[in-house]
């Protein structure tokens, strides 16, 4: 156990419906690992199940060292080393992009409301959301939106970045500037998994991709031999649906 | 429980089990702890007031329980009745209501008015007023055709009073449906009242399922309102039964009645919306 985050022999079903089948995955802090794989193969689940949004049926999910499946650890304690951010935003409508970033620093972190607020201006600043501060989220382009999102995630300063598809409800011409901070913080050494669809993207930034089908983890390693030289059939087969040419 | 495919849970999940259930029997031990430690502390102090001797003489004598309660047992029932019969009333009326209030044609603006008139000016009007009003009121008029019950009118004043405020909430859950989805329903091109029906008035039932218990609940006990108009309902009854024994005990008969009738309601509705709840969200959070 040497990685920041180390799954093994995860398994989720809801029903009958087996969702993660035998996960097992190693991330250690720097890396940008990427799910990719077609939609219902699992990789939003096993992300929530990484935020603990979802209980396991089996198998292990360790952090530092430390087993975050175990029902005696405080979910909260887990969740505020990491961020989350979704498909859909999920920015709280009723708060202004400011104080739906200073929020959890505040409410959950402790911090005061005067570093909370320099932290989120001095994030939004960064990312281009200046002059949006105190909007109303609905007020925002999809493309601010979910880069406010990602913002109020960084704004708790977590040990670790959960991404689920966050550029998949955007038109086409906004997705480049949220991958832009995606690509930022990858270079500056945030630790994060994502879930995605841009296999350009995904290729550019990751230091392992994992190919995800019918639950499993069918291949993983580094971008450059899993979109050029893929070791599986399904993996070659899913590539060329998805690649252009 | 667990899905087909030969899985058996490893050792590890095992123990994890045996650890939420040694959570969950711990929690249960505290909560079954707490209630009765909470509970029996109340108890002892009102046992233990000076004045429980007479208290309990005038409001729990078991002799008086027994003795009023067949009588109490007809007047609950028309309560009951009372309540099924408005309710079945208030529900349409109170939606035709909210409905009419959103619409847009130019033509309906009359409609418009009298809805938003009706519900400020009946909202403002206490309601054992308009039982009196038109318990004692209508009969006296002495109208061709019309009935002088006056346990009729107090329960046409009751679904007056009631759909006044159950518009409201009926409005405010199809101001609370999103935009998107009317837009999505005129994108099929459903017109206006179509789209209420079929999209905008089915989510918001839902939602205002909560406050319309609310209001069905205290309509069950305002149907006890009746009895200001001399109508023998189970609390006139019970203030009858009183003021010729000098005992207070059928009143908390009666109250007993009522939390007996209120609270399988109440379950009944968690069910249903956590039902729901089920169906429409699984797994989406």
């Amino acid at each position: 156990m040497s990685g920041l985050l180390e799954v093994r022999g995860l398994r989720k079903a809801y029903g009958e419906r087996l969702v993660l089948d035998d996960v097992s995955l190693s991330v250690a802090a720097g890396d940008v690992v990427c799910l990719i794989g077609s939609s219902g193969s699992g990789k939003s689940t096993l992300l929530r199940c990484l935020d603990l949004l979802e209980p396991v049926d089996d198998g292990t999910i360790h952090l530092d060292g430390v087993e975050i499946t175990d029902p005696e650890v405080d979910l909260r304690a887990v969740r505020r080393r990491m961020g989350m951010v979704f498909q859909a935003y999920n920015l709280f409508p009723h708060l202004t992009i400011l104080e739906n970033c200073t929020l959890a620093p505040r409410r959950a972190h402790g911090v005061g409301r005067r570093e909370a607020r320099d932290r989120a201006l001095d994030l939004l600043g960064r990312f281009g959301l200046a002059e949006h501060v105190d909007k109303h989220p609905d007020r925002l382009s999809g493309g601010q939106q979910q880069r406010a999102a990602v913002v109020r995630a960084l704004c708790t300063q977590p040990t670790l970045l959960l991404l689920d598809e966050i550029t998949a409800a955007l038109d086409p011409e906004l997705v480049g500037e949220v991958l832009d901070i995606v690509r930022d913080l990858a270079a500056g050494g945030t630790t994060m998994v994502l879930a995605t669809h841009e296999m350009a993207f995904a290729r550019e930034v990751a230091t392992t991709v994992c190919f995800l089908e019918g639950g499993r983890i069918l291949e993983q390693g580094p971008p450059d031999r899993i979109f050029t030289r893929p070791g599986q059939e399904r993996t070659r087969a899913f590539l060329r649906r998805v690649l252009p040419s | 429980m667990g899905p087909a495919g030969g899985w058996t849970p490893s050792d590890h999940e095992l123990g994890r089990r045996e650890v939420r259930r040694r959570q969950r029997r711990r929690s249960l031990l505290v909560s079954t702890g707490t209630t009765v430690v909470v509970l029996g502390l109340l108890l002892l102090g009102l046992l233990a007031a000076p004045g429980w001797p007479r208290v309990q003489a005038l409001f729990f004598s078991w002799e008086d329980a027994r003795e009023s309660f067949p009588a109490i047992l007809d007047g609950i029932w028309l309560n009951i009745r009372l309540f099924v019969l408005c309710q079945l009333a208030i529900l349409p009326l109170a939606l035709l209501i909210a409905v009419s209030r959103g619409t847009r044609s130019p033509w309906l603006a009359p409609v418009r008015v009298v809805a938003v008139t009706y519900t400020d000016v009946v909202r403002g009007i206490p309601t054992i007023l308009l039982v009196v009003l038109l318990g004692f009121g209508v009969p006296a008029l002495q109208l061709e055709g019309l009935t002088n019950d006056r346990t009729f009118w107090a329960g046409v004043a009751l679904v007056i009073s009631y759909s006044a405020y159950v518009a409201e909430v009926f409005r405010a859950g199809i101001d609370s449906v999103h935009p998107s989805q009317v837009a999505s329903a005129q994108a099929l091109g459903l017109g206006h009242v179509r789209t209420l029906r079929h999209v905008v008035v089915p989510q918001a039932v839902r939602r205002v399922v909560p406050p319309l218990l609310n209001d069905f609940v205290s309509l069950q006990k305002d149907t006890a309102l009746v009895s200001a108009v001399g109508v023998f309902d189970a609390v006139y009854t019970a203030r009858d039964y009183g003021a010729y024994n000098f005992n207070y005990t059928p009143l908390v008969v009666v109250a007993a009645f009522f939390v007996a009738m209120t609270v399988p309601l109440a379950r009944l509705t968690d069910w249903l919306q956590r039902r729901l709840v089920e169906r429409e969200r699984a797994g989406a959070r």
